[in-house]
């Protein structure tokens, strides 16, 4: 039998050899304990992105590891971040199911690029479905490890022990017993998970499928929890940068002599970079506000009313995403065609905490605290950019104080890091609020053209779609192809991301919540409804009648259930609309009841009923919640936001005239998670706002009889509307 | 003018040499090392940086430190007391009211001063007292769940 402290290294060395150098030495330096080392599946890692990983000496065999340390305490390293989607939570039950140790036990350690081995970035609902599965099978690895440890130190058959809450112990026998932390002591047993490893079954889940409260929630509302701007340190200088007053402008002259005489201010420049810096950030402040710029501003050639007729006349040819049947056959067959054209503006992520880094060199070591959604990513830029080996950066990722997109750009650590090697002093670089718009990625406006058209009678009965003809411009792919059964169709998609080609937008246009499922599912829902209304059909009927999609029928269903859905009422001021979609592999539908003031144009949306099918629910308390939040932010999209510009001079820059939801907007919001029996996770930050748009245009047409056609829904808008 | 400045600071006297024209937020943040006050808009737009002075909830981006001299300023540091959370900070958590948690100090304690004043409100006078604090997460609905069950653990009394 083997002793407690005898010194046992299976695996491990084996393991370490398959790694770099670098790579070997932070295996030793994690110390004792049971490790398991693994990579989370396809869909996460392209195969170009593994080389590109390899030549820059990541790990590309693994991307997330656990630890059992010796104090029994469960360590999972993961390069994704927490901000505020749940995942903190979320991963820790999936962890704690697995291995049968207490919630409590587990610590999560995020998005620190020399702690946590390497991942793409924390976006598009991947983390849930991709990653999840990977650390399960991790966990039901480790467990078997320590059944293996306890088998010896028991001198007993492994099929005689259970595991709970971190102990092992005999069946029938709990008094003969040992627990993890005392299996782990002395180990050094480290384990490539290669294979999945054999998961509980859903009927034995304990923890996984249990609402949980959020873990970071005491930090939270003590006010202890660290983001990037409460990273401080003695002789810390807050900088302020010099920026220009439009996109596209060039610095011509600058004058830094007023400045530099205020007391302990350091000016900084290089190239286009000039930066105040001074331990008081209103210092630094005032000193920038005397220096002295000129910049060559290019002539504003478009603005928020042009841009849609710009966007048409430089729009890329477009891709076929989907098609089938025969378009011309399609349209002849038809009774009635539809043509509709749908906008939808530019949009900001503003969330709550600016773009912030705080960025300290200690000899040639460079390390930088950023508010980012890809810390990875954040690394090799500042690397790049500084002409820096990769490996003397490091970036940590504290709390997140909301992405939604928008932080997968990291210009703001760069500018730190730039200016602490400059300065030879630790730099915080945060935002304001109108830094926050300006260089903002926003949500492109975007274009969506469709041509459809109902049958006639008696072929294949009234109220069948005849054809489908959809082309989006800018908005992206995401959500494109329809899922209707239409005989003929084709869904074309010109400029198939959401950054569009270089002259297409005046600035930059990235991701947001969704990206490109918003404009798209309002479009088709829109024009879903208007040939209901002309087939003299209930909206929810007429969408039942041309899905085969059982999975999008049960939401509906689940939906309209949940509301209480009745068929044809009279416009009254009053009235409820209804979307559906398919998002991150999870099917959602929503229905808005709205009231509309019929002389000022306001809406009111008075109550929100989301249905969700997002297979495997994790936490269902942070599910709702999530789709709860989806309800709130697409408020936003839906009726009030919009970006305001002149050429690259962005108007819009705080929020007293860009409109982000307030408590008053808040409806009733009743959120109904759909047992689909998918034993696989979907997506669940983003599903659920991709309706927000489409459900209160039609809610405002079931209303007013008035259709709008752009987003947002304004006041204006809808007066114009009803007119 | 660099000054002596002399507040109560999360009940414990305070004394500091500090120019008072410097806005309290970042006074707060950077001299005195209390982060909880967070910055979001700098024009009292937004809530994140709200404080609460003599009882009244305040925007500290607004705030120049004469602004309050003499006067008692309880940041969200010193919610708690001797180690006991405030009813509003547990039911903070006990209702998931919060996501990234930038805006929660503020929250919190703007839904503190209202209960001062109005220590069993409805629903209604919740929303229009929490009007002009922004959340972008959406936790509104469980924001308005949390102050209205914090207001029947405190019925009225400030701690």
């Amino acid at each position: 039998m083997m002793k407690d402290d005898q010194y046992f290294d299976s695996g491990f060395e084996e393991i370490a050899a398959q790694y770099p150098l670098s790579r070997r030495d932070f295996l030793k330096r994690l110390g004792g304990g049971v490790i398991v080392l693994w990579l989370a599946p396809t869909g996460l890692v392209s195969s170009l992105e593994a080389q590109e990983q390899r030549t820059m000496g990541y790990p590309a065999d693994f991307n997330a590891y656990l630890r059992i340390g010796e104090d029994g305490r469960v360590s999972c390293f993961t390069g994704k971040i927490e901000m505020g989607q749940g995942i903190v939570t979320s991963l820790a039950q999936e962890l704690a199911e697995e291995l049968d140790v207490p919630l409590e036990a587990i610590d999560m350690v995020m998005g620190d690029t020399d702690l946590c081995p390497w991942d793409r970035g924390t976006w598009g609902s991947l983390t849930t479905r991709f990653f999840g599965p990977a650390l399960r099978a991790a966990g039901a690895e480790a467990k078997a490890v320590l059944l293996e440890l306890a088998a010896e130190h028991l001198s007993l058959p492994k099929d005689r022990l259970t595991a709970k809450d971190g102990v092992v112990f005999e069946e029938g026998k709990p008094g003969n017993r040992v627990t993890y932390a005392q299996l782990a002591k002395g180990q050094k047993i480290a384990r490539q998970l290669k294979e999945e490893a054999i998961v509980k079954k859903a009927a034995d889940f304990k923890v996984i499928g249990r609402p949980v409260t959020r873990r970071d929630a005491l930090e939270k509302v003590t006010g202890k929890a660290k983001y990037a701007g409460d990273i401080q340190f003695p002789g810390l200088l807050y900088a302020r940068i010099l920026r220009p007053p439009a996109h596209g402008a060039k610095l011509l002259r600058v004058d830094t002599a007023a400045a530099q005489a205020i007391e302990g201010v350091q000016i900084v420049r290089e190239g286009e970079l000039v930066a105040a810096l001074h331990r008081d950030p209103e210092a630094a402040e005032n000193a920038l506000q005397k220096i002295k710029a000129e910049f060559d501003v290019p002539a504003a050639n478009v603005d928020d009313k042009t841009i849609f007729d710009h966007l048409l006349k430089v729009a890329p040819e477009g891709q076929v995403a989907a098609e089938g049947g025969d378009l011309a056959a399609g349209q002849k067959s038809a009774a009635e065609t539809f043509e509709c054209t749908y906008l939808n503006s530019y949009v900001a992520h503003a969330p709550l905490e600016p773009h912030t880094a705080t960025a300290k060199m200690e000899g040639d070591k460079l390390t930088v605290w950023a508010s980012t959604q890809s810390p990875f990513g954040a690394k090799d830029e500042i690397a790049r950019e500084l002409g820096m080996p990769a490996e003397k950066v490091r970036v940590i990722t504290p709390w997140v104080g909301g992405g939604f997109g928008g932080k997968s750009r990291n210009q703001q650590a760069i500018e730190a890091a730039r200016l602490a090697k400059l300065s030879g002093k630790p730099v915080q670089v945060a935002w304001t609020r109108a830094e926050e718009f300006f260089y903002d990625t926003f949500r492109p406006a975007a274009i969506v053209k469709i041509r459809s058209g109902i049958s006639p009678e008696g072929a294949g009965g009234s109220g069948g779609i005849a054809f489908w003809d959809y082309r989006v411009y800018f908005a992206g792919d995401r959500g494109a192809p329809q899922f209707y059964d239409v005989p003929h169709h084709r869904t074309a998609v010109h400029g198939s991301n959401w950054r569009g080609a270089p002259g297409s937008h005046p600035f930059a246009t990235g991701p947001w919540r969704a990206p490109a499922n918003n404009t798209n599912t309002f479009a088709r829902e829109s024009q879903i409804d208007i040939m209901a209304a002309k087939a003299g059909m209930d909206p929810l009927e007429f969408r039942l009648k041309n899905l085969k999609n059982e999975r999008v029928q049960g939401v509906l269903k689940a939906a309209a259930e949940k509301f209480g859905w009745q068929a044809g009422k009279a416009p009254g001021g009053h009235g409820a609309g209804i979307a559906c979609g398919i998002d991150a592999g999870a099917y959602v539908a929503v229905i808005a009841e709205v009231e509309v003031n019929k002389s000022s144009g306001e809406v009111q949306v008075k109550r929100v009923v989301a249905a969700q099918d997002m297979g495997l629910v994790i936490n269902p308390q942070g599910a709702i919640i999530q789709v709860e939040g989806c309800v709130m932010m697409g408020l936003g999209y839906a009726l009030s936001e919009e970006i305001r510009f002149k050429g690259g001079e962005i108007l819009d820059l705080n929020f007293d005239s860009y409109e982000i939801p307030r408590f008053s907007w808040l409806p009733k919001i009743e959120v109904v998670l759909v047992d689909s029996k998918d034993p696989d996770p979907q997506g669940g930050g983003e599903p659920a706002i991709i309706c927000m748009g489409g459900a209160i245009a039609n809610a405002i047409f079931d209303a007013t009889g008035a259709r709008l056609f752009q987003l947002p829904m304004t006041p204006e808008r809808v007066k114009k509307a009803m007119m | 003018m660099e000054t002596t400045i002399q507040f109560t600071l999360n009940g414990k006297p305070m004394q500091l040499q500090v120019d008072d024209n410097r806005t309290l937020l970042w006074v707060l943040r950077v001299e005195l090392g209390l982060t909880g006050a967070k910055y979001g808009c700098g024009e009292g737009l937004c809530g994140a940086c709200t404080v609460i002075v003599d009882r009244e909830a305040e925007r500290s981006c607004l705030l120049n430190m004469r602004d309050v001299a003499g006067k008692e300023v309880l940041t969200i540091e010193g919610l708690a007391q001797n180690g006991k959370l405030h009813p509003l900070q547990q039911a903070f958590m006990e209702h998931d009211a919060l996501q990234c948690g930038y805006c929660t100090p503020g929250m919190i304690l703007n839904a503190y001063a209202l209960l001062l004043k109005n220590p069993r409100p409805a629903t209604a006078e919740i929303i229009s007292g929490m009007e002009d604090n922004l959340c972008r997460c959406g936790a509104h609905p469980r924001i308005v769940q949390a102050i209205q069950s914090a207001a029947q653990v405190t019925k009225g009394g400030s701690k």
